[in-house]
C-alpha cells in the first residue's frame, strides 16, 4: 500500500519537473517532437534508477567511514561513469537502441535530476499517509526513483505534444522559441497543481 | 593547450585531482565542524528558548513512544525540573512538518514552534504565524480536546488548510502524550489524553 | 578583449539567464523570495569564480579525454567546500536553499563557462569572466525573485508593499516560476535590441 502512495505521489503530486524543477534544461531544450522526447524519457529513466540504487548503497560506505562529506563529489564521478558505462553496453547490446538515444545519452550526466534524486533519497524524510517521517530503505528508495522517472517521462511527453501543437499557431515575435514554451510549461504546472493534496 | 591523453596520464592525473581535492576537503571538514556543531547547538537553544518559560539547562533525551521515536529536552533551572520540549514530526500536506513543543513543569503546554516545513506559501505555511500557534500557548490538555472544531475538538482550523491544521494539531497531540511519559509518576495525576485514531488525520 | 568588457558582457550580451538559458533548474527553484534569489546568485558565482581561475591554471596540463571528469571534479570541490562553509555560518540560508546548493555541480553555466572560457584564457581573465556571469546570473534570480515576491507574497525583500488580501499565490509557487521568468525573458530581448 505504501508503495502504491510513493508512486503516485512521485508522478503526480510532487513532479519531479513541474513543482521540484529538476531537469528543466533538456526539458527545454529536446522537447520540441514527441518522439525524440520519448527517447530522453527512456534514457533517463534508465539511468535515474541505476544511479539512485548505486549511490544509495554508497552512500552507506561513506557514512560508515564518516566522510559524508564527500557526498556531492562521490555522487556526481558515480552518475559520471554510469552513463558512460550504459553507454558502451548499450552500443554492444542493442545498437539499435543506442542509436536512437544517441546524444541523449551523454547529457543525462548534467542532468540535474539524476543526481537531485540520488541526493534526495539519503538526506530526505519522507512521510505519506499520515505515517511517521523516515529516511527511505533500499526498496522504497529504488521505487520512488523509478516513479520519480516515469513522472519525468511524463511531463516531458505531454510538453512535446503542446509544443508540437504550438508551431502551428501564430505566437507574437518576441515569444517565439523559449518563452512562449515557458509560458506552456507554466500553464502545465498550474494543471498538475490539481493533484496536491492527493495523497493525504 | 591540452596535453594529449595516454592511458597512463589520464589515470595519474584523475587519481592526482582527487587526491588533492579531498585532501583539501578533509581539511576544511575539520575546520569547520566545530562551528557547524556549534551553529546547530544554537539553533535548538533558540527554539527552546522560543517555547520553554526561562531555564538554565537543557539535558537531551530519546523516547520511542506507539512505534515513533521523539527528540526530548528536560529544561532545569538550579537542579529543579522546569519544563520538557518534545520534538514532534508529522505527515503535513507537502510533507514533513517537525513541531517543537514545549511544557512548563506541570504538563501544560507552555508555546509550540516549527522547526521545518514544507506546506503551501499563504496557505499551509500560516501555521507559522501567531493568529494560528498561538491557540497552543499555555493549553491545558487536561482541559482542551486537542482536535480541529470540524472533528469536535477546540482548535480554530486555518481557513483552506484543514490538513495542515489537523497535522499541526496532532503534533502537539502525540507531544502531550511524549511528555506525560516523561515527568515523574508522582507528579503526573491521570490526564485524560485525547484520543487521536489511526485514520482520523486522513481525509 | 579589455577588462572591463568581460565583465560587462556576462551582465548583458551573455546574460547566463535571459539570454544563453543556462541554469534554468535552480533559477525556478529558489526564487520564490527577492533575498533567496540572491543567496542562491551569490552562492553559484563564488563557485564559478574559483572554479574559473583553477581550470585555467591546471587545464594545460590535464589530457584531453579526461577533461571533462577532471572538470567536474574541480567543481564539485568548491561546491562541498560552499556546502561546508555555509553550514558553519549561515546555517538558515543554506537550509532554505536546500539541495540546491549541491546541485550547482550539475548547473551548466559552470562547466558551460569552464569548456567555453577558463581553459582557453588566463586565470585573471577568467576570474573577470566568472564575477561577470555570476553578477548577470545574480541580478536575473534577483530580479525574478524580486516579482515573484512582489507580486505573489506582497513583499519586496521582507518589507510589506501590497497588503495580504491582495497577493496572487500563484507567483509563489511552481506556475509562477515559468511564467514570470518567461515574460522576464521577453522583456529583456526587447530592453537590449
Amino acid at each position: 500500500m505504501e508503495y502504491l502512495f510513493i508512486i503516485i505521489s512521485a508522478i503526480f503530486v510532487n513532479n519531479i519537473l513541474l513543482s521540484q524543477f529538476l531537469g528543466v534544461c533538456p526539458f527545454l531544450g529536446v522537447s520540441s517532437k514527441v518522439s525524440t522526447a520519448a527517447g530522453m524519457s527512456g534514457a533517463v529513466c534508465f539511468v535515474i534508477t541505476l544511479a539512485t540504487v548505486v549511490t544509495f548503497l554508497l552512500n552507506k560506505l561513506l557514512l560508515s567511514f564518516d566522510i559524508a562529506y564527500l557526498q556531492t563529489i562521490v555522487f556526481i564521478l558515480v552518475i559520471a561513469a554510469l552513463v558512460q558505462m550504459v553507454e558502451i553496453v548499450l552500443k554492444k547490446i542493442s545498437p539499435s537502441l543506442y542509436k536512437a538515444l544517441g546524444i541523449f545519452l551523454p547529457l543525462i550526466t548534467t542532468n540535474c535530476a539524476v543526481l537531485g534524486v540520488a541526493l534526495n533519497v539519503v538526506t530526505k524524510e519522507f512521510s505519506f499517509f499520515g505515517g511517521q517521517p523516515h529516511l527511505f530503505n533500499l526498496a522504497e528508495a529504488t521505487v520512488y526513483a523509478f516513479a520519480t522517472s516515469l513522472g519525468y517521462g511524463l511531463a516531458m511527453i505531454l510538453f512535446a505534444g503542446l509544443r508540437e501543437h504550438l508551431s502551428f499557431n501564430k505566437v507574437p515575435e518576441a515569444f517565439k522559441g523559449v518563452p512562449i514554451a515557458l509560458v506552456t510549461a507554466g500553464l502545465l504546472a498550474l494543471a498538475f497543481m490539481g493533484f496536491s493534496g492527493m495523497v493525504y | 593547450m591540452a596535453a594529449k591523453s595516454s592511458f597512463l596520464n589520464m589515470a595519474l592525473c584523475l587519481t592526482l585531482i582527487c587526491l588533492v581535492c579531498s585532501a583539501l576537503l578533509g581539511f576544511v571538514n575539520t575546520l569547520t565542524a566545530e562551528p557547524i556543531a556549534k551553529a546547530q547547538q544554537q539553533k535548538t537553544f533558540n527554539a527552546l528558548s522560543a517555547v520553554l518559560p526561562s531555564f538554565e539547562d537543557a539535558k537531551e533525551e530519546a523516547v520511542s513512544l506507539d512505534g515513533q521515536d521523539y527528540r526530548c529536552y528536560i529544561a532545569t533551572t538550579d537542579t529543579l525540573v522546569s519544563g520538557y520540549a518534545v520534538i514532534s514530526k508529522v505527515t503535513g500536506f507537502g510533507g514533513t512538518l517537525e513541531v517543537m513543543v514545549g511544557f512548563d513543569a506541570e504538563g501544560k503546554v507552555w508555546s509550540t514552534s516549527v522547526l521545518s516545513h514544507s506546506e503551501t506559501p499563504g496557505l499551509g505555511a500560516k501555521c507559522t504565524e501567531p493568529a494560528f500557534k498561538d491557540q497552543f500557548d499555555h493549553l491545558d490538555p487536561a482541559v482542551k480536546t486537542l482536535q480541529v472544531k470540524k472533528d469536535g475538538g477546540d482548535i480554530d482550523a486555518i481557513t483552506a488548510s484543514t490538513i495542515t491544521s489537523r497535522a499541526y494539531t496532532l503534533a502537539v497531540a502525540n507531544a502531550c502524550k511524549v511528555a506525560a511519559g516523561l515527568r515523574p509518576v508522582e507528579a503526573a495525576e491521570p490526564v485524560e489524553e485525547p484520543v487521536m485514531e489511526g485514520g482520523a488525520e486522513n481525509e | 578583449m579589455n577588462k572591463l568588457q568581460i565583465i560587462v558582457r556576462g551582465i548583458v550580451k551573455e546574460n547566463p539567464t535571459f539570454v544563453l538559458l543556462l541554469g534554468i533548474c535552480p533559477t525556478l527553484a529558489t526564487t520564490t523570495s527577492a533575498l533567496n534569489g540572491m543567496s542562491m546568485g551569490l552562492a553559484t558565482m563564488a563557485v564559478l569564480i574559483l572554479s574559473n581561475m583553477t581550470i585555467s591554471a591546471i587545464a594545460r596540463f590535464i589530457p584531453d579525454k579526461v577533461r571533462i571528469p577532471s572538470y567536474i571534479v574541480v567543481i564539485a570541490t568548491f561546491v562541498t567546500l560552499l556546502q561546508l562553509l555555509m553550514q558553519a555560518y549561515v546555517p538558515d540560508i543554506y537550509a532554505t536553499l536546500g539541495l540546491f546548493i549541491p546541485l550547482i555541480v550539475v548547473n551548466c553555466i559552470i562547466l558551460g563557462r569552464a569548456e567555453a572560457f577558463a581553459n582557453k584564457n588566463g586565470v585573471v581573465d577568467s576570474a573577470l569572466d566568472g564575477v561577470g556571469i555570476g553578477l548577470g546570473f545574480t541580478l536575473a534570480l534577483t530580479l525574478l525573485g524580486a516579482v515573484r515576491e512582489l507580486l505573489g507574497g506582497g513583499s519586496l525583500f521582507g518589507w510589506r508593499i501590497i497588503p495580504s488580501d491582495y497577493n496572487i499565490l500563484a507567483f509563489v509557487l511552481a506556475p509562477g516560476a515559468f511564467i514570470v521568468l518567461a515574460y522576464l525573458i521577453v522583456a529583456f530581448k526587447k530592453l537590449t535590441k
